[in-house]
């Protein structure tokens, strides 16, 4: 998933470990294995300069362990990724030169993180970034400018003003969300059915 | 000699229309019987008396009655005017081209006296005379950009140029084609045309995107873009689509001459000395089948271009609902004759 896609859409790649003074890992539920894979190819003393902020979701007795024994310079584990932001926000606003950012996870995860970098000044090209996990989206409702989370169906309702949506890969890194827009504003009367299609 | 401007209205009971010469002066974009995208891009330099190209900046006879239309929507909704912090010195670049074009253009309408920073403002149509301080925004009631777009006909977007791409980080944006600012700004060249169909495919916007950032001060260029729109409304935004979605439905054999419109955009590109951004205003024409078809050479045409259009093209531009209708109701305009080549009427 997703086979064809559109050029705003965001590219995942495979995290590997970069040249820098310092490492930051932002996960949630699988994007640990993404981390405990990018270890096995870690120099040695990679971990003594990471700082780990994991979100578990269901994943908990899975990779926690795992992620501790890498022994990272500091681990956070989160109750969710909204609790986590304000902890990132602060981390990247104290961040010295050489600081290297790792993303790994679900793509809500992912895109709220890079938009919290972004309001940091970090460029979104030097940042990693894996997905493993769910495929549940961030959506905008273009009408009412509210952001249903965990969206997996297609169409979805909008969780603020009601509207069904139609969800486009159209994707803004800005707002870590991608574009809901009205299905049936031509003829209200027109319902499709939803289908789970964002697993 | 002054512009008759309008006072007609974009939305609830649609008063607008063109006066005859105005639809003469229709930007009419098919130069042949087909339509298939392509870098079409030219020099924006003058044209001829009569057409739109006769200024750089075109003021027409719906100015005033767009500048209302403009205010409404920006009650409603703030964020069709964005402009990133960065975006600044852009939008005071904007300014003094709006200003200056203006200005030269129809002094009977816009004057501009510049006394060092001290700049007087004079707009006679919509009854503004302000006197500010160029580059200090606390002597202006708006930012530089959205002043200066709340009195300048058309959508503007200020690119900002760096990493050999172009950057959407500001934009004066209430009469779009189903786009919406508020989700594209920040995004590059590439990111806001994502979702448009086969042009990428056709190495389009690479090619565009060389050309646009190799775009010189005082050397501006223009393209033209059309889509259609079910009554005269300049508001077309994704934010509104559930209120004027259903309009789509309404069009019959009856109706369409009054209700169908062709909808044209200039696009314009210029290089802002100051910032280095690039401005895109888009300015939008509208004509109604009735008013386009007194002209035979464009009833023809459009009813060929809009019978063969690809259909990939029709569902990106929304028409398929009711394109058959309009289809039909052109053909009693095409008699088969040969068209001439070119834009302008015969």
């Amino acid at each position: 998933m997703p086979a064809k896609t559109i050029l705003s859409r965001p590219v995942y790649g495979t995290l590997s470990p970069q040249t820098g003074k310092s490492h930051l890992f932002v996960a949630d539920a699988e994007g640990a294995s993404a981390i405990l894979d990018l270890a096995k190819k870690a120099p040695d003393g990679f971990f003594a300069r990471a700082h780990i902020m994991f979100i578990p979701d269901t994943s908990r007795s899975q990779f926690q362990a795992a992620l501790k024994a890498l022994k990272p310079a500091q681990f956070y584990e989160g109750p969710s990724i909204a609790a986590a932001l304000p902890r990132l926000r602060q981390t990247l606003a104290n961040a010295h030169m050489g600081l290297r950012i790792y993303l790994a996870g679900t793509e809500g995860l992912i895109g709220q993180a890079m938009q919290v970098a972004l309001e940091a000044g970090i460029d979104h090209s030097s940042i990693q970034t894996e997905h493993r996990g769910s495929w549940a989206r961030r959506v905008q409702c273009v009408h009412c400018k509210g952001i249903t989370e965990n969206v997996t169906t297609q169409p979805a309702t909008c969780a603020h003003c009601g509207l069904l949506l139609l969800v486009r890969d159209h994707y803004s890194r800005r707002l870590a969300a991608f574009q809901g827009v009205c299905i049936n504003a031509e003829d209200p009367s027109e319902i499709p059915q939803k289908e789970e299609i964002f697993r | 000699m002054g512009i008759n401007f309008r006072q007609e209205t974009f939305r609830d009971d649609y008063t607008f229309r063109n006066s005859p010469e105005f639809v003469r002066r229709f930007p009419f974009p098919f130069h042949e019987d087909a339509y298939m995208y392509a870098v079409n891009i030219e020099p924006h330099v003058q044209g001829p008396k009569g057409t739109v190209f006769e200024n750089l900046i075109d003021v027409d006879e719906h100015y005033v009655s767009e500048m209302r239309d403009r205010a409404i929507v920006l009650a409603e909704d703030p964020l069709r005017c964005q402009s990133l912090p960065h975006m600044t010195l852009a939008g005071w670049d904007l300014l003094e081209l709006l200003m200056t074009e203006k200005a030269n253009s129809y002094p009977d309408h816009f004057s501009l006296t510049r006394e060092g920073d001290r700049w007087r403002w004079i707009n006679r149509p919509l009854g503004i005379d302000d006197t500010f301080t160029f580059g200090d925004l606390s002597t202006l009631p708006y930012g530089p950009m959205e002043y200066i777009t709340r009195q300048s006909q058309g959508d503007f977007c200020i690119l900002d140029q760096r990493d050999g791409n172009l950057w959407m980080d500001a934009g004066m944006v209430t009469t779009q084609a189903d786009w919406s600012l508020d989700f594209d700004i920040g995004m590059n060249f590439f990111e806001w045309h994502a979702p448009v169909p086969l042009a990428h495919e056709k190495g389009i916007f690479t090619r565009a995107l060389k050309f646009l950032t190799n775009i010189q001060q005082g050397k501006p260029a223009r393209r033209l873009n059309w889509t259609m729109t079910i009554n005269p409304r300049l508001d077309t935004s994704p934010e509104n689509y559930h209120k004027w979605g259903t309009d789509r439905a309404t069009v019959t054999p009856e109706n369409v001459g009054d209700k169908v419109h062709l909808r044209v955009e200039l696009q314009s590109f210029w290089r802002l000395p100051r910032s280095n951004a690039l401005v895109f205003p888009i300015r939008c024409y509208l004509i109604k089948m009735d008013e386009l078809v007194t002209v035979s050479k464009w009833a023809r045409r459009f009813h060929r271009v809009l019978r063969d259009l690809p259909i990939e093209l029709a569902e990106y531009k929304g028409l398929t609902r009711y394109r058959p209708t309009v289809i039909e109701w052109l053909s009693k305009y095409d008699d088969g004759a040969p068209t001439s080549p070119g834009f302008a009427p015969d």
